[in-house]
């Protein structure tokens, strides 16, 4: 899901970091009226946390690879502003040190996993979870729909932003200027690897690594 | 919320670094490519029969000093594993860095402590 440079046109990498600019200052605003000094180690780690495990790259037998995010996991943890900012540092680094996701599709791939996926993914774990306690099945059956759905959420724009290249971008001789494929394509190539795999094993990580903390950290999940 | 109560997860943090390597083993194993939609100029070429020309003139527009998690001599094998942990652990040491740099800068903004 990282889109590197070249796959987007000017208008579609230039529009998405024309989005995620003011989303990182309102996400900067809204953490700064509630962070403590001694909540910046789990800042620090959930962004770790978001760049190590998109290292595990998954197999699909034959094919093409994806990996799990942590990104609801993150926004139940430290809430999903904190989280935009926190998931933002570890694709920016992935960009420029790694060259995984591109410069100039920062901004798409930001908006995309760290804030599409991150509010809608936590909104969800919001409504399933409601105001039932820490112990509560409810809150482990919210994040982990809030899990699968974010992430798919986030492979459904990536493929439309892929997808509409070919509509607006071609070259003089006719032939697409970015990513080649048409909708009718990048979405069900991204779409059915993500609702039938990645996104199962994103839920499935969220919920044991949620299990986990409840038991060992029950301070972190409020 | 003390940060050596978070011990213990950063000893996680720390396990998957080390276990990463599997998310190279595994893709191998089941012959399985790069992330759709993630391919290089040369592989789109494989794909479609040509390269696009915003691909062609983008794809290089930014030299990554660590591209693709792994050190140019230690392409494969055993040093590719070991190329990939130091990778994780560079990523990580400058996700906290910047993460630690910003919650620094936003809690001293707001004076709570």
């Amino acid at each position: 899901m990282h889109i590197p440079d070249g796959y987007l046109g000017p208008y579609t990498y230039g529009g998405l970091w024309a989005a995620i600019v003011p989303i990182w200052i309102f996400a900067s605003k809204r953490v700064q009226k509630v962070l403590k000094a001694s909540q910046i180690p789990l800042l620090a780690l959930s962004a770790a946390f978001s760049f190590v495990i998109m290292m595990f790259n998954v197999p699909i037998p034959g094919g093409t690879t994806g990996h799990a995010t942590g990104v609801v996991l993150i926004s139940i943890l430290i809430g999903p502003w904190a989280a935009v900012l926190a998931v933002s540092i570890a694709l920016i680094i992935q960009a420029l040190i790694f060259g995984d996701g591109g410069i100039t599709a920062i901004g798409a791939n930001c908006f995309n996993m760290a804030f599409a996926e991150a509010l809608v993914g936590y909104l969800i774990y919001k409504l399933v979870a409601g105001k039932s306690g820490i112990t509560s099945k409810r809150r482990i059956i919210g994040a982990g729909a809030g899990a699968y759905i974010g992430i798919n959420l986030a492979a459904f724009l990536t493929a439309f932003e892929l997808g509409i290249q070919t509509i607006l971008h071609s070259g003089t001789d006719g032939r697409p200027m970015y990513s080649p494929f048409p909708l009718t394509i990048t979405i069900p190539a991204i779409m059915i690897e993500h609702v039938l795999l990645f996104g199962v094993l994103e839920a499935v990580i969220t919920i044991l690594v949620l299990i986990y903390l409840r038991k060992s950290h029950p301070e972190l999940i409020k | 919320m003390k940060g050596s109560r978070l011990k213990k997860l950063w000893i996680g943090i720390g396990l998957l670094i080390l276990l990463s390597p599997l998310g190279l083993i595994l893709p191998k194993v089941f012959k399985a490519g790069s992330a759709w939609g993630e391919w290089s100029a040369e592989e789109i070429e494989k794909i479609v029969g040509y390269i696009p020309k915003g691909i062609k003139k983008f794809s290089d527009i930014w030299k990554s000093p660590i591209p693709d998690y792994s050190f140019s001599e230690w392409d494969s094998g055993i040093k590719s594993y070991i190329g990939y942990i130091i990778s994780g652990i560079i990523g990580v040491l400058l996700v906290v860095g910047v993460s630690i740099l910003i919650g620094k800068i936003l809690a001293r903004k707001n004076g709570n402590t």
